[in-house]
């Protein structure tokens, strides 16, 4: 049998070409200065070895003008350097607009995913090719990341926040998941995969279940936490409740009881739930138990995308799931 | 020249005392060095003997040698001894130790006592560490990341925290000594502008000791705090932040990379004078730029933060900064090339020592850009690209100056020559088994594997293969320094003052030097580095 022996890894997203043409460019670049020192070293080396007779070198061979160009050369090519990485990164920071949300929550040692409509995968994440795919990270306990080497994408998971990457697949197959961060035992099998479709196969894929009902999307499981863990209580439709009514509240600004006011992101409305007593919305007391320890990330994901689907103050009644970028996204899988 | 100085009557500071406490309580700066690089030795020896073990634990894909946990001790230790024990004190402690007082012409350092408690404290910092180890051991990798190191692990870290934080103590207090040094004793008419490259690049490395090691020392303490009483500082299920852990450990250990390896650069400069018989090219450009790495190293910690989740602003600078960084090394390099043109050169084991660290320290800094590059930086992060390149700088880079400066130094050093034939073998050995080592993992990391990873993919087994192999092959070249050396201390050919004709006040007293150094205080009339004025026809002495 021969061995394996890949040079290269596979390029199965948009972002794996552009990234590939920097690192080849660094490589031409890096061959030419490595050659282009060593050949001066080894011709050096050959004309001038010890001998008897030896070259008297003139005290001053051009020193300054060497001096500045070779500073200033090597910052010139740094700095074209520095534009390309930069751009490079600012495209693979930002996901776009239409993009396919997923989350992933790392735990000692696995990969928790859900999908919006209600999917949850382990250590598997199925993706539609052709359709960008913004993928949530957080971390049950300690930091680990999420790498997929045939994507050129990475992003650690940190415990207590939100962080994302975002990537296009352009080929239907099965890539590596890597936790790319030490974190514990076993770090090194905390291995997974994606699977990328075709989206027709994607959508039959997310519509099924392992035991053939359909599932719960996010946001209805998120409904049903709130009732089972007494947030109802509190939070009604209406500001009657205890506590503020949270329709419309997420990506609204937030009046805070110390007189500033925050955005009602994903990253503050996990603070509200888990550590309530931290930003207290203008007008309340601090009354809201936390719950911290109560509940799981993936559960708090779920009551975020329940948040998220109260909009439309008067026209919905509190509780009417609205789905949320996923008519944009199918159809962005059908063109 | 002078009386044969190294005659057997003659006193030096190896035969003026003899016995174990002589050796224990000794104040001569010459002595202490002798003292770490006994000890860091051990520590070399200690981490190679983990390198080993993993290297050969990835020969195949499931990791067959050694369990989970094992794995990760192993490179734990790897890691914490190498860098805290082995490289940081390295160049320093031993040869900065004995060499900084001989080359700026005084009788010991500023504060010998000090000197001495400094090895000390390496010791206790390294037996704590060491007692974690043998207890049990350590599995955070020597990057200690939080909420892991707090949390998540139950092995030792608070001792093994505890031995970092000791032993940090040693390295501020060697700044301190040699920063102090420079500036009080050196001989009458050696300026600032005529102090070899070697002291200014000790100059560099002990700022970066005083202002750097403060913040890891107090940084594992947190952790260790952490550990203890449960108070959130990094935690984030107690309240704090794990990603401030991150900033405070690479506002260290990113200059930390610096501490290993301006000194390394610092020997080439005197090495490749010596062994080209020219002027150093762009003194003071080298001497400046030893400086701005010292300065502009603090400034580029986030680059080991892209994918933590830190902002893209933060990002955008840190990268900036880093590339920045990069041109004062590159200055370095060109102008020790440039020394080579219309030398008369010789190949001496010290001399290949030099060129390959030119060699590697090249392709190490090169691939630094690869790194640096935001957008490129995202894959190859935790990879074992970064693997690769941090060991070309550091293995590459600063073990071959370290083992150049040994060998250029042990006449002196030890007043005997090492036979030279095996020095240059093995000098070519550990360059060729340094590069099959570790050229293969900047493949294997583009291709996607991670670091700290025991099991992995098939696809991955042949680089791997290739890397074990090469690992060999360098701990046999690592092995033969250390028996020629310990050979030669007894069997070798007795050393004149100054067997390679070099400049350098260290040259002028006799080898191994007497206890004060030197009979009269010398005068310095001239720039560094006249090797224009020395006789080209008169041999080198070599075994
Ligand atoms: C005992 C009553 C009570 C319960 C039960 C309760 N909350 Fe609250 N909640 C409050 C009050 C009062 C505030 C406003 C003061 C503050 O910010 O702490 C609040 C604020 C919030 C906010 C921030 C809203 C804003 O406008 O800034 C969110 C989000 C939230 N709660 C979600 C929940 C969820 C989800 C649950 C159930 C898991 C829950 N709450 C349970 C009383 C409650
Ligand atoms: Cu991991
Ligand atoms: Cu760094």
């Amino acid at each position: 049998m021969i061995p394996e022996l890949p040079l290269f890894p596979e390029q199965a997203s948009t972002m794996a070409g552009p990234v590939d043409q920097l690192y080849f460019f660094l490589i031409a670049l890096s061959a030419f200065f490595s050659l282009l020192v060593a050949g001066l070293i080894i011709a050096f080396s050959i004309r001038y070895r010890r001998r008897r007779v030896r070259l008297e070198r003139p005290e001053d061979f051009g020193m300054l003008q060497l001096e500045i160009g070779w500073t200033v050369l090597p910052f010139v090519l740094s700095m074209v350097i520095f534009y390309w990485g930069a751009m490079l990164f600012i495209d693979l920071r930002r996901p776009p607009a239409d993009s396919l949300e997923v989350f992933a929550v790392g735990k000692r040692w696995m990969w928790k995913m859900q999908h919006l409509e209600g999917r949850r995968e382990i250590n598997e994440l199925h993706v539609p090719i052709g359709q960008p795919v913004k993928v949530t990270l957080t971390s049950e306990d300690v930091i680990h990341s999420f790498f997929v080497p045939a994507f050129r994408v990475k992003q650690d998971a940190v415990p207590g926040r939100y962080t994302d990457l975002w990537f296009e697949a352009t080929k239907p197959g099965r890539y590596h998941l890597f936790c790319a961060e030490f974190c514990g035992s076993q770090h090194a099998r905390m291995i997974g995969q994606v699977i990328a479709m075709e989206p027709a196969d994607f959508q039959a894929w997310l519509s099924g279940t392992e035991r053939g009902a359909a599932p719960v999307s996010m946001a209805e499981a998120g409904k049903r936490l709130f009732t089972d863990l007494g947030c109802v209580t509190c939070h009604q439709t209406d500001d009657s409740g205890r506590g503020p009514s949270l329709v419309n509240v997420a990506g609204s600004a937030v009046e805070l009881s110390d007189g500033s006011s925050v955005v009602a992101d994903s990253a503050y409305l996990r603070e509200s739930i888990l550590r309530p007593q931290q930003r207290v919305t203008a007008g309340y007391q601090p009354i809201m138990p936390t719950y911290q320890g109560l509940v799981g990330e993936d559960q708090v994901l779920e009551l975020i995308a329940y948040i998220e689907s109260l909009r439309d103050r008067g026209s919905t009644p509190l509780g009417e799931v609205t789905q949320r970028k996923t008519e944009a996204a199918t159809e962005g899988t059908a063109g | 020249m002078t009386p044969d100085p190294s005659s057997r009557t003659a006193v030096n500071y190896l035969n003026v005392d003899y016995g174990v406490r002589s050796w224990l309580l000794t104040k001569d700066h010459k002595r202490i060095g002798f003292l770490y690089l006994v000890s860091i030795t051990v520590m070399f020896a200690i981490g190679g003997l983990a390198a080993l073990a993993i290297r050969l634990d990835l020969l195949t894909p499931a990791g067959d040698l050694m369990g989970d946990d094992t794995y990760n001790k192993m490179f734990t230790m790897h890691g914490v001894a190498m860098v805290f024990f082995f490289l940081v004190p390295s160049i320093p402690a031993v040869l900065g130790n004995f060499l900084i007082p001989l080359m700026i012409g005084a009788r010991d350092l500023a504060f010998p006592r000090l000197n001495l408690a400094s090895w000390y404290i390496f010791i206790l910092g390294g037996g704590i560490t060491l007692y974690a180890v043998l207890t049990g051991g350590v599995d955070t990798g020597w990057t200690f990341y939080t909420p892991y190191s707090t949390e998540g692990s139950n092995t030792n870290v608070t001792s093994a925290a505890l031995g970092v934080f000791v032993s940090g103590f040693s390295s501020i207090l060697t700044g301190l000594n040699f920063l102090v040094t420079i500036h009080r004793m050196r001989a009458p008419g050696l300026r600032w502008l005529r102090l070899p490259l070697f002291v200014w690049a000790q100059y560099a490395t002990s700022i970066i000791f005083i202002l750097g090691t403060p913040v890891i020392a107090i940084t594992v303490l947190l952790v260790a705090v952490e550990r203890s009483l449960d108070i959130g500082i990094f935690d984030p299920a107690l309240g704090g932040d794990p990603i401030l852990f991150q900033h405070l450990f690479w506002f260290y250990s990113h200059p930390a990379v610096y501490i290993m390896i301006l000194p390394a650069m610092g020997v080439v400069s005197e090495i490749i004078p010596c062994f080209t018989r020219n002027k150093i090219f762009g003194y003071k450009f080298i001497a400046v730029s030893s400086l701005a790495i010292a300065l502009l190293g603090f400034l580029v910690w986030g680059h080991h933060m892209f994918v933590s989740g830190q902002s893209v602003n933060a990002s955008l600078i840190f990268s900036f900064l880093s590339f920045a960084v990069a041109i004062p090394s590159a200055v370095k390099v060109f102008n020790w090339t440039a020394t080579l043109y219309k030398g008369s050169i010789g190949f001496e084991a010290p001399m290949l020592y030099a060129l390959g660290f030119i060699g590697l320290f090249t392709i190490g800094g090169l691939t630094g850009l690869f790194l640096a590059s935001l957008g490129l930086d995202v894959h190859v992060h935790d990879t074992y690209f970064v693997v690769a390149h941090f060991h070309y700088i550091m293995v590459g880079g600063a073990v071959m100056g370290y083992l150049g400066g040994l060998h250029f130094w042990w006449p002196k050093i030890s007043g005997k020559l090492y036979p030279e034939w095996l020095a240059r073998v093995s000098a070519v050995i550990i360059f060729l088994g340094f590069n099959l080592t570790f050229f293969p993992q900047f493949v294997l990391g583009y291709l996607g594997m991670p670091r700290r990873y025991h099991v992995y993919p098939p696809e991955f087994q042949v680089l791997n293969v290739f890397s074990t192999a090469g690992a060999s092959i360098l701990g046999f070249g690592y092995l033969l320094p250390i028996v020629y050396f310990a050979w030669s201390m007894r069997y070798g050919k007795v050393a004149s003052a100054n067997p390679w004709n070099a400049a350098g006040l260290e040259w002028a007293t006799p080898s191994p030097p007497p206890p004060d150094n030197f009979a009269e205080t010398p005068v310095v009339e001239d720039d560094p580095y006249g090797y224009t004025r020395i006789d080209p026809g008169e041999e080198l002495q070599v075994a």
